[in-house]
C-alpha cells in the first residue's frame, strides 16, 4: 500500500489574483470551478484571461464546471520546489469534461496509482482567508 | 537567385569565462566582463571595433564602460533569437560588429529550494510546487503514454551527454563519469520520469560571441562561421500555464513539436535537410528533450525518437552526435539564460575544428537549439563553414 497523497499545508506560495482572474478564485472559495466562455464564438478560455483564446473577443462570461475530468499528464515530484512543500506530491494536467485543461495537484489517492486517463473530480482546500485551491481526487 | 539574408554576416569570436558550480568573488557583471575580454582576445578586436552590443542587462553598462557609443543595442537576454537579431542588424547595415554576451553568478544561493529562475510566480501554477523539471516531466510523460518511450531511452540520452562532459577538461562536471544508462536510472527520482541525472545541473559563468561582416571576417585570425538559417517557435510564456503537448491554435501546430516550424524555415533558408547536419548541438535541459527534438526537426518520424537515439547514433562517432561538450547536464548551466549561448559557441567550435574533445571530423554543418516544450518555445540556428 503506497502513501496516500495529501494537500499541502499553509505556508506554500499562494496565487495573487488579477482583476480578470478574481472571479475564478472567488468561485474556488464557494466550491465552484469557474471557467470563461466566449459569447461570440462559444469557445472556452482557461486559464482565466482578458480575451478569448479562440477568437480574441473580450465578450467572455463565467460558467461553472462539473469539475469532472481525466488525467492528461502527470509527474510525481520527490525534490520539493521549496522546503515549504511536502513530498511526494503529484502535479497533473487534467482535461475537464467541458474540454479545458487545468494544472493542479492530485490528492486522496495512492502515490503510485496516478495514470493518464484516470477519472478525477475537483475538491477544494482552504489555504488562507483569501485563497482556496482547487485540487483533484479520484472519482470513486 | 536572391542573395541569402545572412550572406554578408559571419561569427568570428567565441569565448567562455570560467565555469564552476560557484564562482567565488564574482557577480554577474564581473563574470560577463571576463567573457567579453576573452572574446575580444579570440578575435584580436578592440572595444572600439564593436558598434553593437546585445548583452541583456549588460548592454548598457558594456557600452558605457567600453566607450564604444554610439552603438546598436539589444536588451533581451541573449540566446539564439538575439544572435539572429544581431545578424539581421549587420545584414541591414545598422551596425557592422556586434558583441553578444551574458553571464550569471551569485544568483542561486538558497540551495534548499530549486534555482530561482526555475520557479514560476504565476498564479495558476505557483501553489502546485511546479519548477522546471516538473514542467518538462509533464511533456515527457505524455509522449511516453502516446508512444511507449522508455526510461531506458531517456537514460541513454543522459549517459551520452554526460559522458561528453566527463571527457571535456573545461566541463564543470569533468571527470564525474563515465556513466551507463543504469547509472542514470539508479540516481534518485526528482520528478517522474526524470532522475537526478536526467536533469540539467546549475552552475555559474558567462559566454560571449562576436558577429561581423563577411568582409571584415577575412582579416581576423579565426576561421569564420556562417549562419545558414535560423528561426524561433514560441507558444507562450514559460512556466505560467499547463505545459500541454497538444497546446495549439487554429494552425494545428502543437507545442509538443515546438521547434519543428523553426527548423523547417531554417532548413529552407539554407537549402538543407536533416541528413546534411554533421553535429547536433541540441539544448538539453532534460534527457527527453533530445528525443523530442529529433522528431520535431524531421530526423525521424513522430513517436520514433526513443528508438532513433539508441545504438550509438547520437554518441561520438555516431551518425548524429549530440551536445558534444556535455551541455547543461555536465558542461555548464550558468543561470536563467546564458547557457543557451553554449550551444552556438560549441557549434562554432565544431566548425572551426578546434574542439579538444568529441570533435566531429570535417564537420561542415551544425544545428544548434535552445528551449524546449516544457518551456513552450524552441529556437533553431544552422551554422556552416561556407558562405551561404
Amino acid at each position: 500500500m503506497s502513501e496516500i497523497l495529501q494537500p499541502q499545508s499553509p505556508g506554500i506560495p499562494l496565487p495573487v489574483p488579477t482583476i480578470y482572474s478574481q472571479p475564478y478564485w472567488d468561485g474556488c472559495r464557494v466550491g465552484e470551478l469557474r471557467f470563461q466562455r466566449c459569447q461570440d464564438c462559444g469557445a472556452i478560455t482557461m486559464d482565466p484571461a482578458p480575451a478569448c483564446s479562440a477568437c480574441f473577443s473580450e465578450n467572455l462570461e463565467w460558467e461553472v464546471s462539473t469539475g469532472l475530468g481525466e488525467v492528461y499528464s502527470w509527474t510525481t515530484v520527490w525534490r520539493p520546489q521549496t522546503p515549504a512543500f511536502t513530498v511526494p506530491y503529484v502535479a497533473v494536467i487534467v482535461t475537464l469534461d467541458e474540454g479545458f485543461w487545468l494544472l493542479a495537484n492530485i490528492i486522496n489517492c495512492p502515490v503510485d496509482a496516478v495514470h493518464v486517463g484516470m477519472r478525477v473530480k475537483t475538491t477544494f482546500v482552504e489555504l488562507s482567508e483569501e485563497i482556496t485551491l482547487p485540487y483533484f481526487e479520484p472519482v470513486d | 537567385m536572391a542573395k541569402h539574408p545572412f550572406h554578408d554576416v559571419a561569427i568570428v569570436g567565441i569565448a567562455n569565462s570560467e565555469q564552476a558550480r560557484v564562482l567565488e568573488g564574482h557577480d554577474s557583471t564581473t563574470i560577463t566582463f571576463q567573457a567579453v575580454h576573452r572574446v575580444l582576445a579570440d578575435t584580436g578586436l578592440t572595444p572600439w571595433d564593436i558598434d553593437g552590443v546585445a548583452a541583456g542587462p549588460f548592454s548598457g553598462p558594456l557600452t558605457y564602460y567600453m566607450r564604444n557609443g554610439p552603438a546598436w543595442r539589444n536588451h533581451m537576454a541573449p540566446s539564439i533569437p538575439i544572435i539572429l537579431d544581431a545578424a539581421s542588424a549587420i545584414a541591414t547595415g545598422q551596425c557592422h560588429t556586434v558583441l553578444v554576451a551574458h553571464g550569471s553568478a551569485g544568483i542561486y544561493t538558497e540551495r534548499a529550494s530549486t534555482a530561482p529562475w526555475t520557479r514560476p510566480a504565476n498564479e495558476f501554477v505557483v501553489a502546485y510546487g511546479m519548477f522546471t523539471a516538473a514542467e518538462f516531466a509533464l511533456i515527457a510523460q505524455r509522449h511516453m503514454h502516446m508512444h511507449g518511450t522508455t526510461p531506458e531511452q531517456l537514460a541513454t540520452v543522459a549517459a551520452t551527454i554526460r559522458n561528453n562532459g566527463h571527457a571535456h577538461p573545461d566541463a564543470v562536471y569533468h571527470g564525474r563519469g563515465p556513466f551507463t544508462p543504469d547509472d542514470i536510472l539508479a540516481s534518485r527520482m526528482v520528478s517522474d520520469p526524470f532522475h537526478l541525472l536526467d536533469c540539467a545541473m546549475t552552475s555559474e559563468g558567462a559566454c560571449a560571441l562576436i558577429l561581423t561582416t563577411r568582409e571584415r571576417a577575412q582579416d581576423l585570425p579565426k576561421r569564420p562561421v556562417y549562419i545558414l538559417g535560423g528561426a524561433c517557435d514560441s507558444f507562450g510564456p514559460s512556466y505560467q500555464h499547463p505545459p500541454a503537448w497538444d497546446l495549439a491554435g487554429p494552425s494545428g501546430r502543437n507545442n509538443g513539436y515546438t521547434g519543428r516550424w523553426a527548423a523547417q524555415k531554417s532548413f529552407a533558408m539554407g537549402e538543407l535537410g536533416p541528413t546534411d547536419v554533421d553535429v547536433c548541438e541540441f539544448y538539453d535541459p532534460f534527457s527527453f528533450e533530445i528525443i523530442r527534438q529529433f522528431e520535431a526537426y524531421g530526423f525521424c518520424e513522430e513517436g520514433e525518437g526513443g528508438d532513433f537515439i539508441m545504438d550509438g547514433r547520437i554518441g561520438p562517432g555516431g551518425q548524429f552526435p549530440v551536445t558534444t561538450d556535455g551541455g547543461t547536464m555536465s558542461f555548464s548551466h550558468g543561470g536563467a539564460a546564458v547557457q543557451q549561448l553554449q550551444r552556438v559557441i560549441r557549434g562554432v567550435e565544431q566548425l572551426r575544428g578546434t574542439c579538444v574533445t568529441s570533435q566531429v571530423p570535417d564537420a561542415q554543418v551544425a544545428m544548434c537549439s535552445n528551449g524546449g516544450a516544457g518551456a513552450l518555445f524552441t529556437d533553431v540556428i544552422l551554422l556552416g563553414t561556407e558562405t551561404p
